[in-house]
């Protein structure tokens, strides 16, 4: 369906029109659920909330996610980071994620070090720059602050994979367009919580809507010390981390 | 007379250009451009209903509660009340959806428990860990340990 539509995009007539029957296909819905649930997008923002000092490394996330969305094996929406820094060597921190942790990390056999996991996944950035570069607008922010991708007009140029500062996205080996955590988009708007905060042990990872005057993110944000990846480009990430190692990129 | 109506022409041709060129123009695009590109912003509206209309593999912790009250009463009490259902034992919007039909496997405690309790120094300190080996040199978990409500 998305090669029809590329082939399309490059010209071919023919492909013109095999690519609006297939758009006229992806109308109809899957099996699952006929209709969907009422949903304001405007009473809600989503974001995320990761406690460093809760995360065991289990790999529950990563299982949940690939499980939830299908994810390709090889390719990660989420994944989990074990850092080691060596005391004083905060530039030079060795990063670790064997799969991305779906099978959760070997005992480390450091143990003079500073170590610490750190869960990963799309930050939802409010000025993202994935959804600044696509050149199509197959990739975009929805009303509620969630950084979606439109699969059936994706080119899959590779643009917002470059332009994403977290490497959070990857080109789908089948589709051959672009992927990435949704945030869990088809449950969150219908009152669940995403797979992986569902799968988390700990309640280190939790969903937040900062919208909600009444959700725990508030009071989250207010008495921890947190922090966002790259705080520098300026993305206005809202996955927001609690005890973030300065070594942590 | 004559010579001003020549010239009126050279204008009409143009303006029939002009005219055919937007129109191939607006109909090039009205068939490349999707319904509902930029009614929301610059994208597709329809993607957001696209997103949304996925199954889902979890059922959640309130579909589980709905069924399995002696389990829930069981790990409202132990170490385990803040793990979901499904965290251990799996995505289970299936078995939630026909719960005679399909049966949830039991999760393994061999790989299951040390996945979260095998002693790492990444882990938190005050989280709970053991080495394996050392602690119950290979038996299961759950000859001592009941999972839904863990004892020390």
């Amino acid at each position: 369906m998305d090669v029809s539509r590329r082939e399309m995009l490059a010209g071919a007539a023919k492909f013109l029109v095999l690519g609006f029957a297939a758009e006229a296909a992806a109308d109809v819905p899957l099996a699952a659920p006929a209709q969907l649930p009422a949903y304001d997008p405007s009473q809600h923002w989503w974001g995320m909330t990761i406690d460093i000092d809760l995360c065991i490394g289990c790999g529950n996330c990563v299982r949940a996610c690939s499980a939830e969305n299908g994810v390709p094996d090889g390719y990660f929406r989420t994944w989990v980071e074990r850092y080691h820094v060596k005391s004083g060597d905060q530039e030079h921190p060795k990063v670790e994620s064997p799969d991305g942790a779906i099978k959760g990390f070997p005992p480390s056999t450091e143990t003079n070090e500073k170590a610490f996991y750190v869960p990963k996944l799309c930050n939802h950035c409010e000025t993202s720059p994935c959804v600044q570069v696509c050149p199509v607008g197959a990739t975009f922010e929805s009303p509620d602050g969630v950084v979606l991708v439109d699969t059936t007009y994706c080119l899959g140029c590779r643009y917002c994979i470059q332009a994403c500062p977290y490497g959070c996205r990857y080109i789908h080996p089948e589709r051959h367009t672009v992927d990435k955590c949704s945030l869990c988009y088809h449950r969150i708007t219908q009152g669940l919580t995403t797979a992986c905060c569902e799968a988390c042990p700990t309640g280190a990872r939790k969903l937040a809507d900062l919208k909600n005057p009444k959700d725990p993110v508030h009071a989250f944000l207010r008495d921890n010390k947190v922090q966002v990846l790259k705080p520098h480009m300026a993305t206005r990430s809202k996955t927001f981390y609690k005890d973030l190692d300065g070594s942590v990129r | 007379m004559a010579g001003g109506w020549r010239h009126a022409r050279h204008l009409i041709v143009l303006a029939l250009v002009v005219a055919a060129g937007l129109g191939a123009f607006l109909i090039l695009r009205g068939a490349v451009v999707p319904a509902g590109f930029g009614k929301l912003g610059h994208y597709r509206a329809g993607a957001i209903d696209d997103n949304r209309r996925r199954p889902v593999s979890f059922a959640g912790q309130a579909t589980c509660a709905d069924c399995h009250d002696k389990q829930v009463e069981a790990r409202s009490k132990g170490k385990h009340r803040i793990v979901s259902c499904e965290a251990c034992h799996g995505p289970q919007a299936r078995h939630a959806d026909d719960p005679e039909k399909l049966k949830p496997v039991l999760p393994d405690t061999a790989i299951l428990c040390r996945r979260c309790h095998e002693k790492d120094p990444a882990k938190p300190a005050h989280f709970p860990q053991v080495a394996s080996t050392d602690h119950s040199g290979g038996a299961a978990c759950n000859a001592c340990h009941q999972p839904h409500a863990p004892k020390m």
